[in-house]
């Protein structure tokens, strides 16, 4: 510590002393994660409330379209490309371990007594869409048309998009909300989400429910589908894996 | 570097030195390429008629990874010293530097190299980049989380990534308005003239130390 004799520094207190600065930032920063941490702890909340007011605000005026959140698909393509499928030749085949193959059309699909379910569309990212109405034939009942052989214990599925597979146990096929979907929302199923025809594994995770079937078959052991060879759960319970 | 085009006679003081335009331009290439991927990924219409998901989303995910690294890494290296110098002025803030956002005040403010608008871009662009990232790594590894933490995770990505498209927005909206300021961005220098006008104190501190360039 010396002494500064001529130092400039101390003469400028006699004009307008400097303000001394706040580290604004430090605390900004802070308080903006500290946003974003209570926004991922309580978000799940915050959706439902903001669900409400948003829909009640705009209706369908087109807004909340706009906004995040609003309950809105996110449409999940793997290809490169969404295939464009003729309702009229669609056909859907079921085969492998199985008394007798089969080739359905959409009608012959129609013509099944149809079951209707009513379920929250949920996302394993955690976006989802409330009361998505369905309408399809059960894949129990499909099965029970192929009638597979004792050593079938996989199902697999494949997509006409190339690419999208999917895969249940026979135990989880044959559960009542699994669906080979036809209608959604009392409406033939758009391409984007899958149409004419795509599974609905209602109790499981969407990306279980493989979109723009093409081929069900029966396997003595399922192997992972496309999303799970990418790191998702193969049993895809939702609220009871992928994490928890 | 700064005053290599013949048209430019006057001075020119170094406003930003190469390793903070290189930052600048990585992270905004980064940010830039986050918005179109997240877009793309977001948007059912934008979804449908590009596909390739997979693809799109580890593009979004590196980028979010690598987007504030090249700050970061620079920060701690010796040629960030000037960038070191200019995240202390960014970060800090005098009590009448508030007032400038005040219109009927800001004329009295003797503004330093960055006006306070800007400091506050920086440092939310710096923290939603942040926030970002925590809740797209969420995302992505969602086999770590709860699904109530996904849905959290979820809801804070979309809301964050609307703010910071729109601060983006304003930031680029800025720099169009002022070319001096954006040809510094790209090039390094300004002239004595827009520094006397838009930073008087920080040109003041420059004379003082005789740091200018050229």
């Amino acid at each position: 510590m010396e002494p500064e004799p001529n130092s400039s520094e101390t003469s400028t207190e006699t004009e307008t002393a400097p303000e001394t600065p706040t580290r604004f930032g430090r605390r900004l920063f802070f308080s903006v994660v500290g946003m974003g941490a209570a926004g991922i702890a309580f978000g799940a909340w915050l959706t439902r409330g903001e669900h409400r007011i948003v829909s009640d605000l705009s209706g369908n005026s087109g807004v909340s379209n706009l906004l995040p959140g609003g309950d809105q698909f996110r449409i999940y393509s793997a290809a490169g490309t969404i295939p464009s499928i003729n309702a009229s030749t669609y056909s859907l085949r079921i085969s492998g371990l199985v008394k007798s193959e089969k080739v359905l059309t959409l009608d012959d699909l129609k013509a099944l007594p149809p079951t209707h379910l009513d379920r929250t569309f949920q996302c394993v990212t955690g976006w989802q869409v409330p009361d998505v109405t369905w309408k399809g034939v059960k894949l129990s009942d499909l099965l029970d048309l192929v009638e597979p052989t004792p050593d079938a214990h996989g199902v697999g599925f494949t997509s006409y998009d190339g690419l999208y597979t999917e895969s249940l146990t026979i135990d989880q096929a044959r559960r009542s909300d699994v669906l080979v979907a036809y209608e959604m929302f009392g409406e033939a199923i758009t391409p984007d989400h899958g149409g004419p025809v795509r599974l609905y594994v209602a109790p499981m995770y969407g990306y279980k429910s493989a979109k723009w079937l093409k081929e069900i078959r029966l396997v003595e052991k399922r192997s992972p589908g496309y999303w799970e060879q990418n790191g998702y759960t193969t049993d895809a319970w939702i609220g009871r894996s992928n994490g928890w | 570097m700064g005053g290599e085009s013949a048209t430019q006679t006057q001075p020119e003081i170094l406003r930003f030195d190469r390793t903070e335009r290189v930052v600048h331009a990585l992270s905004a290439a980064c940010v830039l390429t986050l918005f179109v991927t997240g877009a793309i990924l977001y948007f059912p219409a934008l979804s449908v008629r590009v596909g390739e998901r997979l693809l799109i989303l580890n593009i979004h995910v590196i980028c979010g990874v690598v987007a504030l690294l090249p700050l970061l890494f620079s920060l701690r290296t010796p040629w960030g010293r000037h960038l070191r110098r200019d995240v202390a002025r960014l970060t800090q803030m005098t009590k009448s530097e508030w007032r400038w956002f005040r219109p009927s005040q800001r004329e009295e403010i003797r503004l330093g190299k960055f006006n306070p608008g800007q400091k506050l871009n920086a440092v939310l662009s710096v923290s939603a980049l942040v926030v970002l990232l925590a809740s797209g790594l969420i995302l992505r590894f969602p086999s770590y989380f709860s699904l109530t933490l996904r849905e959290g995770a979820t809801f804070v990505h979309d809301w964050f990534a609307l703010a910071l498209i729109l601060l983006t927005l304003g930031h680029i909206g800025f720099a169009l308005a002022h070319p001096a300021s954006l040809r510094s961005m790209i090039k390094g220098g300004v002239s004595k003239e827009w520094a006397r006008h838009y930073a008087p104190a920080w040109l003041q501190e420059l004379s003082e130390k005789t740091a200018l360039v050229k």
